[in-house]
């Protein structure tokens, strides 16, 4: 796993240096002890810890009844998230992988997303689904998927993959005091990723909001996850020759176009680099939205990174080939720059 | 307690009651769907009245209930008022859901009713979610997921009724059998001899009742109920009833003969309790007019309710997406305010006189384009 520090940042509330992993943990662990009606249900979350190890010693500390290990039943457990937010408590769900989506789709995009609207307004879905994508482990197909472009584009939900440890926190937070059904995409190679993070129980890191990671004049890129960190080292190694401006996107239902918007008419030139499939994606919603507002700040085309449309294989060559990289943001920005 | 207690005269009265408002709302509603009133697409509860309303009797009335596609009988046996229905229905701003769900969707989550529901087999989810909810917060309540026939085959039911007897959750599952899911009977879709035998493969109670007898429904789901909230989990009662009319309505119904309905009606559940009720001397015939004539009212009422209750303005298609609106539906919704027709509800009596000024232009986009619609004998 990447396990590189974050870039030093001022910050004007007291932080603690600790992981993704151990930011996400800190957040759930704070949002049980806050709120009675908040608890976690997944797969193996209690005393196996989660199997990628984010709840950890959780189950310890808060027990069966708030960290509640579900039967492999995606389907039966995300509605019943679902039916356990219309009335009356704020579950917590732990999606193992994201490609399980697949095996709870029906809940999500018929029931979740579509119960407050349908019925009016007269239903409340405060709903968390914290899941993890992404490849680089050797994880092979079933289980290295980046689907955060389905639920962000599926009306009635919103959607969140933070690059930091902070964002991490912040929005996981966010997302659990949200009384809307909100998903928190977490990128699984860089829960051992360090950054400040504020340790004030109150920080939130408000959903819609986009965080300049990195300042420059030069080019905008646009990234989440694994790669906001990743081009913000781009951005030093080629600092002498480029100033390039680094925005996590943080958010991706809703998206803060202004934020983004501001720095292309600074910048004039946009890169989005995002690690979904590239075909009507992500990438293709920053780049609409960015013709939209500041089509005639643009000084040349703007480029995507992402992956090239195939799923993720499991042998490490093959892997490499189609994981986008800090290497081929840098590319990009030199076919602008 | 049940709000009408069963147990007593003036209870089975209501339950009569209830019944016969289920039959006559649904016939009213199939004649306004052949009419062209009521858009989308309607299922109608005839025959199964007393599946719902018996069940409905065993609850009380704070429990919970997640229902079907074929929902009305369940809102009317739950204490939902026919008249915000009926408006639902016709798309009204009025309407249960404020025109935005239908005859698919209606809900009262208040009211403890989660929602008729257009996918078969998610209903039982979202009663295992209620009762977890109960559960977790020590609540004495149960949920009843209701479910029919076809239901039982799909993956997320299993999943649902597994969820919930492992946690040993307040959950009941009333599988509606009505012998058809959609035009296929039931004995090819399912290699058990009852749905309730299904029951085994959890290690919980599965029972199997007249679903045309509503006391034989009250008293098992009564009995559910009660182990529900003693903590010892879910049960799974199987109603055997009929629908009267199609899947939906128009439906040309090729899989079944008119014999094969006249053997069910003869054993209608709201005949054979009226003749139950009198032979006890707790209803006179006379008395059971005058209650029929009452329902028929009230449903005409509904009707004209409905029918000139006012529509939604258009910017209200934006309102209710989420509990926080994204800049992403805002900028629509201003927009829509800010058009002449945007934000103005025009209710359909007071708007008679624009309609003849205007050609009926408003007429024909409330009620949405004609194409897309089932068959039925429409004008």
């Amino acid at each position: 796993m990447t396990a590189h520090a974050e870039p030093e940042r001022e910050l004007e509330t007291e932080t603690e240096t600790m992981t993704v992993r151990e930011a996400i943990r800190q957040a759930l662990r704070e949002e049980l002890d806050r709120d009675e009606d908040v608890y976690l249900v997944g797969e193996d979350i209690g005393r196996f810890g989660g199997v990628l190890e984010v709840t950890g010693d959780l189950w310890e500390e808060f027990g069966d009844e708030r960290v509640r290990d579900t039967p492999i039943s995606e389907a039966g457990f995300m509605g019943a998230a679902t039916g356990a937010a219309a009335t009356g408590t704020r579950p917590v769900v732990e999606l193992m992988f994201s490609d399980f989506a697949g095996v709870s789709m029906e809940q999500i995009m018929n029931q979740m997303a579509k119960m407050r609207y349908m019925f009016g307004g007269k239903a409340e879905m405060p709903v968390t689904v914290r899941t993890t994508e992404g490849g680089g482990m050797g994880a092979a197909s079933q289980h290295s998927g980046t689907i955060h472009t389905w639920i962000a584009h599926f009306p009635g939900l919103k959607a969140v993959a933070p690059g930091t440890a902070a964002a991490a926190k912040g929005l996981t937070k966010a997302a659990i005091r949200s009384n809307d059904p909100v998903f928190v995409f977490e990128n699984k190679m860089i829960y051992e990723q360090q950054g400040a993070v504020p340790t004030d129980e109150d920080f939130t890191v408000p959903i819609g909001e986009a965080a300049i990671e990195r300042e420059g004049d030069d080019v905008t890129v646009v990234a989440t996850q694994r790669l906001v960190g990743e081009s913000v080292q781009t951005a030093e190694s080629i600092a002498d020759d480029v100033d390039v401006e680094v925005i996590d996107a943080r958010s991706l239902y809703p998206l803060d176009t202004e934020t983004i918007v501001e720095s292309v008419e600074k910048t004039g030139r946009l890169i989005v680099a995002d690690e979904s499939p590239l075909s009507y994606g992500t990438h293709a919603e920053i780049v609409a939205r960015v013709q939209e507002e500041a089509f005639f700040s643009l000084d040349a085309p703007i480029q995507r990174v992402g992956t090239p449309d195939t799923h993720m294989p499991f042998s490490p060559p093959l892997e490499q080939e189609v994981l986008p990289s800090g290497e081929d943001v840098r590319e990009a920005i030199e076919r602008v720059a | 307690m049940a709000d009408f207690d069963i147990h007593s005269t003036a209870g089975r009265l209501e339950a009569l009651r209830r019944m016969l408002t289920i039959r006559a709302f649904d016939e009213e509603a199939g004649d306004r769907f052949a009419d062209g009133e009521i858009p989308g697409f309607v299922h109608l509860y005839i025959g199964e009245e007393a599946v719902g309303v018996g069940t409905c009797a065993a609850l009380d009335p704070d429990d919970y209930i997640a229902s079907t596609h074929r929902g009305h009988g369940h809102c009317i046996a739950k204490g939902l008022d026919p008249k915000y229905m009926m408006a639902e229905l016709y798309g009204k701003a009025e309407g249960y859901c404020n025109g935005k769900g239908g005859s698919m969707h209606i809900a009262d989550v208040d009211a403890g009713m989660l929602g008729a529901n257009g996918i078969v087999g998610a209903g039982p989810p979202m009663a295992t979610g209620a009762a977890l909810s109960i559960d977790y917060q020590d609540r004495d309540q149960v949920a009843v997921g209701f479910l029919g026939d076809g239901a039982v085959a799909q993956g997320q039911v299993h999943e649902a009724i597994n969820l919930a007897s492992t946690w040993d959750l307040p959950a009941v599952f009333v599988v509606e059998n009505n012998q058809y899911g959609e035009g296929t009977p039931v004995e090819k879709q399912h290699n058990v001899d009852n749905l309730s035998d299904t029951a085994q493969a959890y290690d919980i109670p599965g029972l199997t009742v007249d679903g045309m007898d509503i006391t034989a429904v009250e008293e098992g789901v009564a009995e559910a109920r009660e182990r529900a909230t003693a903590g010892e989990g879910p049960t799974l009662v199987e109603a055997e009833t009929y629908r009267y009319r199609g899947h939906y309505e128009g439906d040309e119904e090729p899989y079944r003969d008119d014999a094969e309905i006249q053997r069910w009606k003869d054993r209608d559940p709201i005949d054979s309790f009226k003749e139950r009720l009198i032979d006890r001397g707790e209803l006179t015939e006379e008395e059971f007019d005058d209650l029929q004539a009452e329902v028929e009212a009230e449903i005409e009422a509904a009707v004209e309710y409905a029918q000139e209750a006012d529509r939604p303005t258009p910017d209200e298609a934006y309102d209710d997406m989420f509990a926080e609106m994204p800049p992403e539906i805002e900028r629509f919704a201003t927009a829509a305010r800010a058009r002449p027709d945007g934000g103005e509800r025009i209710s359909d009596s007071r708007s008679s006189s624009a309609q003849s000024s205007d050609g009926g232009e408003r007429s024909s986009s409330a009620h949405g384009s004609d194409d897309g619609r089932q068959g039925g004998d429409r004008r």
